[in-house]
Parts: C-alpha cells; sequence; structure tokens
C-alpha cells in the first residue's frame, strides 16, 4: 500500500474514533470535544500556512473573525438563515484573506510577522469602532432559533458534534488532499528551500498567496462554524491573543503534520482545564508544560510520533 | 545553419554594479547550441554575478540577455527555467530534509503535465546518470557533500534543459567523482549548451568547446582551449598563478 494510502486510513480510522467517542463521553467532555474541533480547523488553517509552506502569520484571529462576522453581522442584520450565512462567511474569508495576502507578501520573514499583526490589529480595532453594528467587546448573541441549518438544531450538543465532527473531517482530508497534491508538494518545497524552488521554476510568490487564501478561508470557515454553533461573536475573537492560539496548538501538536493542529488544541485546552481546577496559579503549569515541550518535543506531540513511529503520515 | 548565426544564448553590454563596486562591466557574450563553454577567471572576477543574471537571480545593472531568440533581460527566474534553462548552485542547494527521489522529483514534475509514469521516468533516469539511483530513498541531507553536489546536477538536467547552468559543480568532488561528471557532461554536449563556471582547469580542458575568461567584470579573452593556454594576458592574470 503506498504511504498516502495508508495515510488517508489512518486518519479516516481517526475521524471514526471520534464519531463513536460522542456515545461513551461525558455532557461536559462531550461538549469540548465539539469546541475543540472548530477550534483544531482553525488551527488546520493556520498549518497550512505556517506548517506546511512555512510562512509565520501573527495575524489570523482576522481571518477567524472575518468568517465569524461574516456569518453573524448578515444573520443578526440582514435576516440571513444559516446556509446563506455560513456562505458569507466563507467568502469573508476569501476576499480578506485574498486582498491581506497580496499586500502582507510584499515582506517576508519578521516583517511578515509583524505586517500580518498589524492588519490584524486594524481588523480588531475596526470591529471595536463599528460598535453600533459589532457590539465591540460585548459581541452579540445569535438566538437559538437562527442556530437552525435545514431543519437540524444546532444548538442540541448532539447535532452540534456531528456539525462540528463534518467540519472538522472535511478540512482535515482536504488538508491531506492538499498536502499530497503537486501543489502540496511545491509548498512544502518552499518552506524547505525558497530559492531553490524558484530556481526549479517554481512561481514561489503565487504559491504563497494561494497557501494564504488556503490558509485563511479555512481559519473563517472555523470561526463562522463557531458563532453558529456556540451562539456568539464578539471582538475577543479578533484581538491577538486569537492569533497567537493557533501558532501554539499547531507548535504543540506537530507543524506540519495534518492531525497536529487537533492534538496541540486538545491538548492545551484540557491542559489549562486540568491545571485551573487544581490551582489558580494554572497558566504557570501550562507554562512550564509548554516550556517542557518545546524543549524536549521540538517537533511537536505528533511531529514526534511522526518521526519515530510512522513516518508516512502526512 | 541559423543556430550558428543565431547564438542560443547571448548578452550584449551586459553589466551589475554593486554599489560603487562593478562585479560586471559591459560583457557582450555569444553561446551557440550545443557547446560547452566553460567561464573561468580569477576569485571576484564577476562569474557568478554573470551567470546570476542570466538565469535570473540577479537583475542586471544595464544590458541585455538573449535566449533562444528571445530577450528575457526582464523576464522572472522560476519562467526563464520553464523555457529551458537549469541551474545549479555555487553553494549546495537542495531540499535536505526531503528524499534524493523527492528532490529531483520536485525540479521535473512540472514538465509532463501531470504525465505519471513519465515524471517517475524522468527522475529515476536522472538520478541513474549520476550514479545515485541506489539511494534514492535517502533523505537528501544525509548524503556526503560530494554526492549532495551530484543529486543537484540530477536536479538540473531531469528538467531535460536546453541551457544547463553549472556554477562550481566539482568543488568538494573526490577524484573519482570528477571522472565520471567529465564523463557525464561530454554525453550532455550536443544536445545541450552547457555553461560551465569552474575553478579545476582539468575539467575545464577536459570538457569545454571554448572557454570565456573574466578578469575584474570583463571578458577578458574567449577561445578554444589551445587558444586560452597560449594566451599572454590570460596567463598574467589568471593561470600564470595557478597550476593549469
Amino acid at each position: 500500500m503506498s504511504d498516502s494510502k495508508k495515510s488517508v486510513i489512518f486518519h479516516l480510522g481517526f475521524l471514526g474514533l471520534l464519531f463513536l467517542l460522542q456515545f461513551l463521553l461525558p455532557a461536559y467532555h462531550h461538549g469540548n470535544l465539539a469546541r475543540i474541533m472548530v477550534l483544531a480547523t482553525y488551527a488546520m488553517g493556520y498549518n497550512i500556512l505556517f506548517g506546511y509552506t512555512g510562512l509565520l502569520s501573527l495575524g489570523h484571529a482576522m481571518f477567524f473573525a472575518a468568517g465569524m462576522y461574516g456569518m453573524g453581522l448578515t444573520m443578526t442584520h440582514l435576516g440571513w438563515t444559516a446556509g446563506p450565512a455560513m456562505v458569507a462567511g466563507f467568502l469573508a474569508g476569501v476576499l480578506v484573506s485574498a486582498g491581506i495576502g497580496f499586500l502582507a507578501l510584499r515582506t517576508s520573514g519578521v516583517s511578515f510577522m509583524i505586517v500580518t499583526l498589524m492588519f490584524a490589529q486594524a481588523g480588531f480595532l475596526t470591529i471595536l469602532y463599528f460598535g453600533e453594528w459589532t457590539r465591540g467587546d460585548e459581541g452579540f448573541v445569535i438566538q437559538q432559533a437562527d442556530r437552525v441549518f435545514a431543519g437540524i438544531d444546532l444548538s442540541d450538543p448532539t447535532n452540534r458534534y456531528l456539525a462540528a465532527l463534518l467540519l472538522f473531517g472535511l478540512c482535515l482530508m482536504l488538508t491531506i488532499r492538499l498536502m499530497q497534491s503537486r501543489f502540496g508538494h511545491v509548498l512544502i518545497a518552499i518552506r524547505e528551500n525558497e530559492e531553490r524552488t524558484q530556481m526549479l521554476g517554481y512561481h514561489v510568490h503565487h504559491h504563497k498567496w494561494l497557501a494564504v487564501i488556503a490558509s485563511g478561508t479555512m481559519a473563517a470557515v472555523a470561526g463562522a462554524a463557531y458563532a453558529l454553533l456556540f451562539g456568539y461573536a464578539g471582538a475577543t475573537f479578533a484581538s491577538v491573543q486569537y492569533s497567537i492560539f493557533p501558532l501554539l496548538w499547531v507548535l504543540l501538536g506537530g507543524a506540519g503534520t495534518a492531525l497536529g493542529p487537533f492534538i496541540g488544541t486538545l491538548f492545551m485546552f484540557y491542559l489549562i482545564d486540568l491545571s485551573s481546577s487544581l490551582t489558580t496559579a494554572y497558566m504557570l503549569i501550562a507554562g512550564v508544560a509548554l516550556v517542557l515541550l518545546t524543549l524536549f518535543l521540538p517537533q511537536g506531540l505528533v511531529g514526534e510520533w511522526r518521526r519515530r513511529v510512522m513516518p508516512w503520515l502526512t | 545553419m541559423a543556430d550558428m548565426i543565431t547564438p542560443h544564448i547571448a548578452t550584449k553590454g551586459l553589466s551589475r554594479n554593486f554599489g560603487g563596486l562593478i562585479a560586471v562591466n559591459a560583457v557582450d557574450f555569444e553561446v551557440p547550441k550545443g557547446e560547452i563553454r566553460a567561464i573561468i577567471g580569477p576569485n571576484g572576477a564577476g562569474k557568478s554575478t554573470f551567470v546570476g543574471m542570466l538565469c535570473g537571480r540577479i537583475a542586471p545593472s544595464s544590458g541585455e540577455i538573449m535566449f533562444a531568440g528571445q530577450n528575457i533581460t526582464a523576464m522572472p527566474a522560476h519562467r526563464r527555467i520553464r523555457l529551458g534553462m537549469a541551474y545549479t548552485f555555487q553553494i549546495t542547494s537542495i531540499f535536505a530534509r526531503l528524499t534524493l527521489k523527492e528532490n529531483v522529483r520536485l525540479a521535473t514534475s512540472w514538465r509532463w503535465n501531470g504525465d505519471e509514469t513519465a515524471i517517475q521516468h524522468a527522475t529515476l533516469a536522472a538520478l541513474e546518470q549520476v550514479g545515485l539511483a541506489d539511494r534514492m530513498n535517502q533523505i537528501a541531507g544525509d548524503l556526503s557533500y560530494g554526492h549532495q553536489r551530484l543529486l543537484e546536477i540530477a536536479m538540473g538536467i531531469s528538467q531535460h534543459p536546453q541551457l544547463l547552468i553549472l556554477d562550481e559543480p566539482t568543488q568538494g568532488l573526490a577524484d573519482s567523482e570528477i571522472a565520471s561528471f567529465v564523463k557525464l557532461i561530454r554525453d550532455l554536449g550536443g544536445d545541450m549548451t552547457i555553461l560551465l563556471i569552474e575553478h579545476n582547469m582539468n575539467v575545464v580542458m577536459d570538457t569545454a568547446d571554448k572557454i570565456t575568461v573574466l578578469n575584474l567584470g570583463s571578458e577578458l579573452a574567449t577561445g578554444t582551449p589551445q587558444d586560452i593556454r597560449a594566451n599572454k594576458a590570460v596567463q598574467a592574470a589568471y593561470l600564470g598563478e595557478t597550476h593549469a
């Protein structure tokens, strides 16, 4: 069996496991896992750019928020239903990432980090400025009556879990498909050696731009789904904190691995959850754990697993 | 023959300044199709800058570059490659964390319109030509320096270029590897035009149809290996100082 087939089967098996888990988990963890799957989708989007293409963005909250507000604002102010509003969130992601990518890719390295950070700050402040519609920091609730898609009530925990799993599963398999394609191989080549890639005849800049769009759009879809499934949109999700989170999740789980973003998000979520039940100084425990992991597992949990056990993982 | 009249690659008044330093100074240069041309000169003569402009890594300050009858002076590097140039770096530049096979595959895959059999065939053939086929599943970064240079050459020839530019390809190769490299270049010549920047004079004398000598950014002489060997100005500038 070819390596790419093995990898696809392994990940499908993992999705099967997540499907079965919903019958076993107590309500608290069941709810957590739905949330983690949506956030992991955000991290997977981030991973396309950071893990596979080697571009470090500090502004992905802007894409997450683009999807969230593209969905939430059209629903709240234009009265759109869940389906069209999700499409609006998706399109907002495409537009914002295409525009920001076009501008930010004129820089590289540290400048790219700073430019994306600044754009995201500008986006955050824009949301606050138009507080009349966005309700700024306070945010707005998406009414339960609106959170219905094709007759299915997405505020119901079971439906919500399945919707989150569907989103996560589609984006996971899409990432794998993308990274096994020639396009994905060129992105990895750019990460490994940009100059050589260009001198082999590839339009590096164009590939990077498409990577920003793919990455930003996946982040936006996650943002839209988050608002729809959990019923809330707020400016916090556009703040710098939400740009740092996916970076941390991806680093912990394993940059450039398909499953790393999920494992990293899961790990970080429960690290904070468990340590905060022990002490009020939970950030100290979380911090120490993070430092230890980066020191001893620099390739992240899944990255290390791939290195030692399954070299064929995507 | 038309090919003899229209040079395959040519420059007119090609110059490049770095601040006040003139690295390449108004070079007029012509190579007909199928010729193996060596470019030699002392360190700092402008050889790498010159070929860097030919393949598009470095923008010229002034002058023109013609390739296969087309003015390519303003063309970005990746399009020149797709037009039929291949370039190997002076300082080895490979994908160190990928396998040899993946390295060559990346080089050649765009040429075959997604025809998987053709891609695999071209990949394997190029690795065989440089004698690395038995190592194709190894990680490139684990190879010896000499083998990494050969891998880079394999990446170049896997593209079946019309023009192959090799920047100091034998640097760091063992004597036996140099001998097979010389044979490889001779086999390739005739099919493709080859520009060879090279310090090893034995390799130059054994492979080149003609030699261009650069000194202080200018063309000092161009001629057959015998002409260059006999040229007094060249001897003074370059050969006299080394074991030619």
